[in-house]
């Protein structure tokens, strides 16, 4: 059974695309198949993080208005063979989409993989009410403050209404990915804790992803975090969240980068 | 001793009634008024069957005879009169329906086959999810229940009462309607807006000492007040 996964925020720069990429891979990685559908059309970055940029030559665009086949837009990732890109187009906009031809992609798209994660744009708007139209479940991806978590609140809301499952009056199952998260700098109050996120959120945490240079280091070369450094502190957090989503109960942790010798000898930098 | 035993007495026993009847109010000429019920009991024969029917004579002056032909026409058409009112009690035989006096009118009783009544629309809203930030419950008809959070940039509109079990991040407007009883009830006050018949506060003119507690809201004349459940 394909599931159809929207990986949603209201807010933008919160960390949509990258956690999009890393939970593929991660998924792609435990033997899933796995399609990632970019819905930023207009402002495509997936092909980006996904190193995939210069292979795109058909888009879901392409496929909605019947220019392209769907298997001539599916782009295979060079180091995983289970995850594939289904790219936006960087040339049109949003109201290209439309809802007919997104559904027929979505169920053509569930005949062939098992996994398909939808990276919604940010904002309300067309482009993100079609990522989630026909979503299973959902990840909400979320950083630690106020106005985050408030515009994450607003997308529940719709996915609980505006989805074809919650039309049918049926449940999108939904989860908090918790992203850009600094312990210490919570632990001084200087940013909401998880307990006040999940309190306003009212829904089950998927994962918490700590704030790290790896994520920029992976996007600027191209490769999901989890992949470009498997053993790095988010790249271990993302693996979490996509074995919880397999169903495994994995305890929730946050973790830490670990340093070297050297670092830990020259840990405190002066301010 | 004799003893003679007393032959018990039945005691008759009066009870009053009150029925509806028609009453016929006959118009000269009695011809044509007759041909008017001969009509109506064309269009819908039997109308009469059964029903009581008192004749009342103060519109014409009939004499004995006429009295007695009119009821005897009356009396072919199924038509049986229970009484004669409006009419000198010289003019009637003993073979005629009694004279009757002291009544009173009333509205007949239509037989209409009854309408499936209208179900008394419901005053109450209860909502079993949270509020997410961007919806709008509006329900003026009366109280909103919302069993989980409002969150911020939500808002509860409400012809009544608004009870919150769970945190009020967001607007609640109570008595819309101009219900200044209306009150606001929640288990953790972080409002934005709290307004209750037109008279509202917002986030910052409410006492920080109350936030994150359980409060209600209500209006004191054109104060509104505040103060914690506990």
């Amino acid at each position: 059974m394909a599931k159809v996964l929207v990986v949603t925020s209201g807010k933008g720069g919160v960390g949509k695309t990258t956690s999009t990429a890393a939970l593929g891979a991660a998924l792609a990685q435990t033997g899933e198949k796995v399609v990632v559908v970019d819905f930023d059309v207009g402002l495509r970055n997936l092909d980006l993080v996904l190193g995939a940029e210069r292979r795109v030559v058909f888009d879901l665009i392409n496929v909605v208005q019947g220019v392209a086949k769907l298997s001539q837009a599916l782009i295979r990732d060079k180091r995983l063979e289970n995850l594939w890109l289904l790219p936006a187009s960087q040339t049109r906009d949003k109201d290209a989409l439309t809802d007919e031809g997104v559904g027929s992609i979505i169920a053509d798209l569930r005949s062939r993989f098992d996994w398909i994660l939808c990276d919604s744009p940010a904002g309300i708007e067309r482009g993100a009410t079609l990522a989630m139209r026909y979503a299973d479940e959902a990840v909400i991806v979320t950083n630690p403050e106020v106005s985050s978590v408030r515009d994450s609140d607003r997308i529940i809301g719709m996915l609980d209404s505006k989805t074809v499952k919650a039309e049918k009056g049926l449940r999108v199952e939904k989860h908090v990915l918790i992203t850009r998260y600094d312990q210490a700098r919570a632990s001084r109050g200087e940013m909401l804790s998880i307990e006040d996120i999940l309190e306003i959120l009212a829904t089950p945490l998927l994962g918490i992803i700590p704030e790290s240079q790896d994520v920029l280091l992976a996007s600027n070369v191209g490769s999901p975090v989890t992949l470009n450094n498997a053993a790095s502190a988010p790249a271990r957090a993302y693996v979490d969240a996509a074995r919880r989503l397999m169903g495994e109960t994995v305890p929730m942790v946050v973790p830490v980068e670990r340093k070297g010798l050297m670092n830990r000898l020259l840990g405190r930098r002066a301010a | 001793m004799q003893a003679t035993a007393q032959p018990t007495r039945q005691l008759v026993r009066m009870r009053g009634r009150s029925y509806v009847a028609f009453v016929f109010s006959p118009v000269v000429p009695i011809v044509g008024w007759l041909e008017e019920i001969d009509a109506t009991l064309a269009r819908s024969p039997g109308f009469f069957v059964g029903k009581p029917v008192v004749l009342d004579l103060s519109a014409v002056d009939l004499s004995q005879s006429a009295i007695a032909h009119l009821v005897a026409s009356l009396e072919q058409r199924n038509v049986r009169v229970l009484g004669i009112e409006g009419v000198d009690e010289a003019r009637l035989t003993a073979g005629m329906p009694p004279l009757l006096t002291g009544g009173r009118p009333c509205v007949l009783m239509q037989n209409e086959p009854k309408k499936p009544e209208a179900k008394p629309k419901p005053t109450s809203l209860v909502l079993e999810s949270p509020v997410r930030s961007g919806q709008s419950i509006v329900f003026t008809e009366g109280d909103v229940t919302v069993l989980g959070s409002v969150g911020s940039g939500a808002e509860i509109v409400a012809g009544g009462s608004i009870h919150i079990y769970g945190a009020l991040r967001g607007r609640a407007m109570a008595g819309v309607n101009g219900n200044s009883s209306a009150r606001i009830y929640c288990q953790k006050i972080e409002a934005e807006l709290l307004a209750i018949d037109g008279y509202y506060q917002t986030a910052e003119d409410i006492d920080e000492a109350l936030r994150n507690r359980p409060a209600q809201a209500w209006l004191e004349g054109d104060i509104m007040k505040i103060s914690p459940l506990n």
